[in-house]
């Protein structure tokens, strides 16, 4: 080997190849750049609330410490997102097979369009309408409930005047979560192999027994992780839940009363604004609370789906 | 009788013709049970409430249950119980979708019909410096809410369009999963976290009570840049490779392919993403509430000094309505009511986008 063999000649040469490492660099720089933020969320969430985690018990608001702060919160977040999700949830799954295998072929998508409309709607709006409609329209339910279903503990009462109770609350978080759960599922309904469900009615099936036998054993993981993806976004509604609930604080499962658990991201919400020193941190640790929450929710959730992807057993 | 159909049969006595079609296996309902069943459904909901007292929601909800029973009995009696229960499931089915309808309904006609008091020149034109009362406007709230939305806008565009290039062109391996993975559960951070987060990161600079119309538009950008990633990079995996292919046979580097190639054909998949990314954060309260507070005049700065926004408008003139309720609670619902129709506005251009500009089959 004496002599080299000339490089091969490329059309732009040097330059190319430089706009090329740049280019790279660049869009790694954005991929790496959302862990980082990722990570510094995390980061200066635990930072900001350190103060708050070893504050003296009597210092932290409420004066019994943070844990003795955050319970009833917690226990309130997750009271209403739970509600959320036993109404929200079968409804979505409900309108998901209605759009993907019940309605007239030529109306699905539109109609589907109209589902999506209620994602569209800003969380402050649906927390006047819950104020202003449809609290006072479940009053009368309320006080039925009190007087006929008064022994169950969930209505044990006395039925609240405004209707701004936790049920409410659920109420207009299931209708928030609505339009994820039905997109999710949806979308996995009508994945369904064709040739599964034309077997099925083949073999004599009804529409129901199709459904039941090919759609739903396929979708079925889907749709655990849309109803999870509804319970993260509930868990984390803010606004909608800090005008319809009027929190008191108290634990408790009556769901009709007007002395309703607070929720942590409407707690936040109504005492950021004025709050200050040491306030700031224990709303922020909150936060962090909420976050670690969440992101425990969602990542179960898209853990499912991602293994889903990869083993499905239909294609 | 005169026409046979199999001629060269003459044996069995001819049947005749069947004046229905030939059925095969159970009897059916026919094609107007459903309407009938609720017909019947409505008549005696009616009947029955005329007695007990009528209201409307109860004469629905009666109709319902009524008509379905009748629907379900009928069908059960006629077709069996599989049939039956499959008219049920459509029934259910179907009812879950209507009831969904209902809220949506709802929210509608209470914004559009308490928010038209106010939906005048002068909130469209004056700010609430100085308002006691009556009048006053959401001029600086509507003016916040674009400068916080661009701002917003302009960090995530090239983070996530630059990060939907990475996975799609360049990412292979654990980074590219991890990335992919973490955009997913990204966009499930609750909005009122993204707001602690970026009040805490400015807090560590700028000290305690900063309230800056940027640090909005930093938490906006929390939300905003999975969305725009999202939606980036399902419409650059539409991109077929053969145009990728073509580019660097004629010696074009990658770079150059990415840029004048891949995104020109993408570019109207993605500016739908973009503008349905911006119609979903502009009607986020949560972060701006605890980044940027709120204000009564005209803040054109989003480097200094609160700022005013729609929702944060609309949010505080209804819990802190001040002397004379009446008023404010009025604006909170024409806010609210403008701030709905900007985010239709968005989803419209969305849509327009997508029509317009997408690339013709020529």
């Amino acid at each position: 080997m004496s002599s080299t063999a000339p490089p091969p000649t490329r059309i732009g040469g040097a330059r190319a190849r430089q706009g090329d490492r740049v280019f790279r660099g660049t869009a790694t720089a954005a991929g790496t750049a959302i862990l980082l933020i990722l990570a510094g969320v995390t980061a200066f969430l635990v930072a900001e609330s350190i103060p708050a985690l070893t504050a003296p018990a009597e210092e932290v608001p409420g004066g019994e410490g943070f844990a003795r702060y955050v319970g009833p919160l917690l226990f309130g977040t997750v009271l209403a997102a739970i509600i959320a999700l036993l109404v929200g949830a079968p409804l979505g799954v409900g309108i998901a097979l209605y759009l993907s295998h019940f309605a007239p072929r030529r109306l699905a998508y539109g109609l589907g369009y109209v589902i999506d409309l209620l994602a569209a709607v800003p969380s402050i709006v649906f927390g006047l309408w819950g104020i202003f409609t449809l609290g006072p329209a479940l009053v009368p339910i309320y006080v039925w409930l009190e007087a006929n279903a008064g022994w169950i503990p969930f209505f044990a009462g006395p039925a609240s005047a405004t209707g701004r109770t936790i049920l409410t609350a659920g109420l207009v978080l299931a209708a928030m979560i609505l339009p994820v759960v039905t997109a999710i599922s949806r979308e996995i309904f009508s994945q369904t192999p064709r040739l599964h469900q034309e077997a099925a009615l083949a073999l004599g099936a009804t529409r129901w027994e199709m459904i039941r036998y090919a759609v739903i054993p396929y979708g079925r993981s889907g749709v655990v992780s849309a109803a999870m993806l509804g319970l993260g976004r509930a868990l984390g509604e803010t606004m909608a839940v800090a005008l319809v609930l009027s929190a008191s604080g108290g634990v408790g499962l009556n769901l009709i009363s007007s002395s309703n658990p607070g929720t942590i991201p409407a707690n936040i919400a109504l005492n950021f604004p004025e709050a200050t020193g040491l306030a700031v941190n224990t709303l922020i640790a909150t936060g962090l609370v909420l976050f670690v929450l969440t992101f425990a929710v969602n990542f179960a959730a898209r853990a499912i789906v991602n293994r889903r992807a990869e083993f499905s057993g239909a294609n | 009788m005169t026409e046979v159909r199999a001629p060269e049969t003459a044996t069995p006595p001819s049947p005749p013709v069947p004046s229905a079609p030939v059925r095969l296996g159970t009897r059916s309902l026919p094609r107007w049970a459903p309407l009938g069943a609720y017909a019947a459904g409505a008549a005696a909901a009616g009947a029955l409430l005329l007695v007990t007292g009528f209201s409307l929601a109860g004469w629905v909800v009666l109709t319902a249950l009524v008509g379905t029973v009748l629907l379900v009995g009928a069908s059960r009696a006629v077709e069996g119980a599989r049939k039956a229960t499959d008219r049920l499931v459509t029934v259910l089915v179907t009812g879950a979708f209507l009831v969904a309808l209902l809220p949506l309904v709802s929210v509608t006609y209470t914004v559009v019909s308490r928010g038209a008091a106010r939906f005048d020149a002068q909130f469209f034109t004056y700010s609430m410096r100085g308002v006691v009362g009556e009048g006053g406007g959401a001029y600086h709230a509507i003016v916040g809410t674009l400068i916080i939305t661009a701002l917003a806008t302009l960090i995530s565009v090239p983070v996530g369009l630059l990060t939907a290039v990475y996975l799609v062109e360049y990412g292979r391996g654990q980074l590219a999963r991890a990335i992919r993975f973490l955009i997913d559960v990204m966009s499930g951070i609750p909005s009122i976290v993204a707001g602690l987060f970026a009040f805490a990161l400015f807090t560590l600079f700028l000290g305690p009570g900063a309230r800056l119309g940027i640090m909005g538009a930093v938490a906006l950008s929390v939300l905003m840049i999975p969305l725009v990633v999202r939606s980036t990079e399902e419409m650059l995996k539409l991109v077929p490779n053969e145009l990728r292919e073509a580019s660097y046979a004629l010696g074009v580097p990658k770079w150059l392919t990415i840029v004048r190639v891949v995104l020109r054909t993408a570019v109207a998949g993605i500016a739908t993403g973009v503008t349905l990314a911006v119609a979903r954060v502009i009607g986020e309260t949560a972060p701006l509430l605890v980044t940027v507070g709120t204000t009564t005049s005209v803040n054109l700065n989003p480097f200094e000094g609160r700022m005013a926004s729609l929702p944060t408008f609309s949010y505080f003139s209804f819990t802190q309505p001040g002397a004379n309720p009446q008023f404010a609670v009025e604006r909170a619902w024409t806010a609210a009511l403008t701030l709905v129709i900007l985010v239709m506005l968005f989803n419209l251009l969305a849509r327009v986008i997508s029509k317009v500009f997408s690339p013709k089959a020529r």
